[in-house]
């Protein structure tokens, strides 16, 4: 990301570090750039400095180091409350004793708003989210859903341009989170609102963001869209966080331009593409997605390919899932579309498997 | 989207049938639509069977603190409550009189006339030989002041009349002075025999008595009196009546037999003493007893006097509610007590202003403390939730002690305030043994009652809710009073009431640091348990005082609602 992109972003991370106790870093060297109306969602798995991230951005926590800015202007000094950023909770956090119109009508009041304006505004808002019924109804009264919705309302009747949503699905059941999830990222669209969202459930990533974070360790590890951090992982915490992934262990043999062959521990041999290994007799752990290998390959008259043992088929409706033993590993998956056509597999069968080299990414061992 | 506003367990999964109709398919609802287990018994029936066991299993675990409780927390209140309108000593003690005393009107400004002092004189007569005159003396001097004396002075003279009597029948004839004589002429011939055989070793008990045939025709009033005579002897004192003297009540009893029967057909034992005494009496030196009442103690002539044993001698009364609130009971009916002796409804009104106050200092002084408790870190909340419970493990005698060298005019405040020239040596502050001393003392005594609800109750805050009132815009005041201090009002709700209700009974501090000003009601029911012996009254106090906390609790509900009282979850 360049100079002149962070200078125009909406939201601005520069070299922010974050510590608690003085002797650990929770987030280090944080540096991330927003522009206006992105749907940016910070990913990774518990203690990796997201949720710290997003209240640094609401003013909850203060950064250790580094600058974090809205608008082109620093933000680090500003209370919570002046920082005019919308925000949905993990428990939604709706005031108990207040209806739902109150709870709306919140933020209007403190801002000293009339009270047609703010009575207009929390039906506008209510309406927004399918709640106009509910104005008179105590949070205890409502569904999860219906709460979330309520939350979400909330954070955006005082027409806040940047919202931010810390894991605000977390606590509905399957079917409502993802119909949920498509309900938020209309309304966002629809607003086009700037919003940060934190989840640890990469497939809620991956449906709603414009963008990615993937954050481990403190840092971001990878920025990227969904497709790309999906097919194109920069490194392999990124490869085997999101998604499925088989992942074989080998040495460099030979590199050169956008190929190299990699040899496995088992001292079989393929072809991949080189991601971040830079020579030969680097070690490497390669990374291929279970629906991008394919059985009896006919690839190109050098190509490798493995024999493998199927070890279990599992009928998953859509896919079948064949569990195979590929050169000293146990536990490799092949997912295959349930076409007509499409062989099932039975346990003891022996078959040959290969990939595309481009499909095969050769990644760091750490 | 239609399914936003559904329930979420109907978008979760398929819709359930109907279970009726589902039963119906299966088969097993009844002609009245009941549901029915497998085996055909209505499902209510057969849940509350499989349930029973588990119910008496909880019951029988519960079983030895219900008793506990009943035994020692419900029935003593049971019985205090009781106590605070039970009057039956007076019927007791004097029940002839209390019935003949029916036919006689205060309003008429005279005593009593004969009949009442007859039945006067044999109740007490026989509450004097109980010993049960005084009792009653003690009772009744509550609530007219000499009627104790007044007891106590005629049980001691009232042998008196009868030895008048006794005196001038000796004198007639020997004989009557022997126990032998009475038990003969009043006796049947087979007590007498059994009464003779009848060994004090042996142990056996006393042969019940017989009278003699006729005798209680002939001489009724002697009857009556010796029968209660031999009654008591053998009861109480395990005597043969052929041992003891008969009671002086016996001689009046054969006078005014004499008097008014013919003894002239009488042929049984000791006919001949009988009728020689007849022939005498009529020449004996006499009294009414109203005349010898009136000797004794001028004062029964005073219907006042009577006029208090008729008002009390219901066996329920509200004497003692009437006394609680500054009232009484006179033979006028229910009135105001003069100005000059209402103390109770001062004392309620002083207890529950100083209830009020102790509780809202408790309020003050304990809020910012339970918010620093559920708000501080682990470590540094752990610490100071030891300094809230110290207090609970110092003696509560030993708090209120320190707190008596803290205030006192020589104390360390006075010193220290002296000290700093801020008060001149000869006006040293008087802070103890007044209102503010108690209620310093037992502000601080019930702090951690009024602490420890609060702080559970607030515990229960997410610090979520202040989080997203700042992040929808409110300053910190404004998240506080609009977001944090309405969740923890539950808290303050129970901490008051515990606190109001300990305060409202609290004894032992102002005992020690409330002198004359700062004294609650507690402490007038203390006296009367103690010193002044009017269980009745304090017992009424005490439901007062009962009713008074459950009214406000009432009030409480209704106006804050009990569902919002909370101790914790």
């Amino acid at each position: 990301m360049g100079t002149s992109a962070e200078s125009d972003a909406f939201v601005a991370f520069e070299r922010v570090q974050k510590s608690y106790d003085g002797e650990t870093l929770v987030v280090k060297d944080l540096n991330l750039a927003m522009p206006k109306g992105e749907f940016l969602t910070m990913l990774g798995p518990s203690g990796s400095g997201k949720t710290t991230c997003l209240m640094m951005l609401a003013g909850f926590e203060t950064a250790t180091h580094g600058e974090i800015k809205l608008d082109g202007k620093p933000i680090n000094n500003i209370p919570p409350h002046k920082r005019g950023i919308g925000m949905v909770f993990q428990n939604y956090a709706l005031f108990p004793h207040m209806t739902v119109a109150e709870n709306l009508s919140f933020p209007l009041e403190v801002r000293g708003m009339a009270k047609s304006e703010r009575e207009q505004k929390v039906k506008r808002a209510l309406e927004m989210v399918q709640m106009g019924a509910f104005g008179g109804r105590r949070p205890a009264q409502l569904s999860g859903g219906q709460q979330q919705r309520i939350a979400l309302a909330r954070a955006l009747v005082f027409e806040a341009e940047l919202v931010l949503m810390d894991e605000p699905l977390g606590a509905l059941d399957k079917q409502l989170r993802e119909h949920m999830q498509f309900e938020i990222k209309r309304i966002a669209d629809d607003l086009g609102i700037t919003v940060v969202y934190v989840t640890h459930d990469q497939t809620e990533a991956l449906t709603m963001s414009d963008r990615v974070a993937v954050f481990d360790d403190g840092r971001i590890q990878q920025l990227a869209p969904p497709d790309e951090l999906y097919e194109a992982p920069q490194n392999s915490f990124v490869a085997q966080f999101i998604g499925e992934n088989n992942t074989l262990e080998g040495v460099i043999e030979e590199i050169g331009g956008n190929r190299c062959t990699v040899k496995l521990d088992s001292g079989d041999v393929i072809d991949a593409m080189p991601v971040n290994v830079s020579q030969k007799g680097e070690r490497t752990r390669v990374s291929i997605r279970p629906e991008r290998v394919e059985f009896n390959p006919e690839l190109g008259p050098d190509a490798h390919t493995l024999t493998a043992e199927v070890r279990e088929f599992i009928y998953m409706g859509d896919v079948f899932r064949t569990r195979l033993s590929v050169a000293g590993h146990d536990e490799f998956i092949v997912k295959t579309r349930n076409r007509a056509d499409q062989k099932r597999l039975s346990p003891g069968e022996t078959i040959q498997i290969g990939w595309l080299p481009e499909d095969c990414r050769a990644l760091d061992a750490s | 989207m239609s399914d936003a506003t559904a329930d979420p367990g109907k978008i979760e999964g398929p819709t359930p049938d109907d279970p009726l109709a589902q039963a119906k398919a299966l088969d097993n609802v009844d002609a009245q639509g009941r549901m029915l287990a497998a085996d055909g018994t209505p499902l209510k029936k057969s849940l509350a069977r499989s349930l029973r066991i588990q119910k008496l299993r909880a019951l029988m675990l519960i079983a030895p603190l219900l008793l506990f409780v009943l035994l020692t927390f419900v029935a003593p209140i049971a019985d205090m409550l009781f106590r605070s309108v039970e009057n039956q000593i007076v019927s007791d003690t004097l029940p002839r009189t209390v019935e003949a005393l029916q036919d006689w009107d205060y309003e008429s400004g005279e005593a009593p006339d004969e009949p009442v002092f007859d039945a006067l004189y044999d109740d007490l007569f026989l509450a004097a030989e109980r010993r049960e005159h005084t009792r009653l003396g003690s009772r009744l001097n509550y609530e007219t002041t000499g009627i104790s004396s007044l007891f106590r002075q005629t049980g001691r003279s009232v042998e008196d009349l009868g030895d008048a009597y006794l005196d001038q029948f000796e004198e007639l004839n020997e004989a009557w002075e022997e126990e032998v004589v009475w038990a003969e002429l009043m006796g049947s011939d087979q007590w007498l025999e059994e009464q003779r055989a009848w060994d004090e070793e042996s142990g056996d008990p006393l042969p019940e008595f017989q009278l003699r045939e006729g005798v209680a025709t002939l001489l009724p009033e002697t009857t009556r009196s010796f029968l209660n005579f031999v009654e008591f002897i053998r009861t109480e004192d395990q005597e043969s009546p052929l041992d003891e003297e008969p009671w002086s009540r016996v001689y009046t009893g054969l006078y005014t037999d004499l008097m008014n029967e013919d003894v002239a057909n009488y042929s049984g034992p000791h006919a001949e003493l009988l009728q020689e005494a007849d022939a005498a009496v009529a020449d004996f030196e006499t009294q009414t007893t109203k005349e010898f009442f009136l000797s004794v103690d001028e004062d029964w002539g005073d219907p006042r006097i009577w006029g208090t044993l008729e008002a009390f001698s219901p066996n329920y009364t509200s004497g003692y509610f009437l006394n609680a609130v500054d009232m009484q009971l006179t033979p006028e009916g229910a009135g105001l007590r003069d100005e000059d002796e209402r103390i109770y409804g001062l004392l309620f009104k002083r207890t529950m202003f100083m209830s009020l106050v102790i509780t809202f200092s408790c309020i003050l002084l304990g809020y910012p403390i339970a918010y620093l408790l559920a708000n501080l870190p682990m470590r540094s909340a752990n610490l100071l939730m030891i300094l809230v419970l110290l207090p609970f493990w110092t003696s509560l005698l030993v708090r209120t002690s320190a707190w008596k060298v803290m205030l006192q005019q020589q104390g360390v405040i006075n010193d220290v305030l002296v000290w700093l020239g801020l008060v001149g040596d000869a006006n040293r502050l008087v802070m103890i043994n007044n209102q503010f001393g108690t209620i310093v003392a037992m502000t601080h005594i019930l702090l951690p009652f009024m602490i420890l609800p609060m702080y559970s109750v607030m515990s229960t805050i997410p610090p979520s809710y202040v989080r997203a009132a700042k992040s929808l815009g409110a300053t910190n005041v404004t998240a506080f009073r609009r977001v944090y201090f309405p969740q923890s009002v539950p808290g303050i709700g129970a901490g008051s009431i515990l606190v109001f209700i300990l305060a409202i009974g609290y004894y032992i501090t102002p005992e020690i640091v409330g002198g004359t000003t700062g004294t609650f009601i507690s402490n007038r029911i203390a006296y009367h348990i103690s010193s002044s012996l009017n269980w009745g009254l304090a017992a009424a106090l005490g439901t007062i005082l009962l009713a008074v906390v459950l009214i406000l609790y009432w009030a409480y509900d209704r106006i804050v609602g009990i569902d919002n009282v909370k101790l914790g979850g």
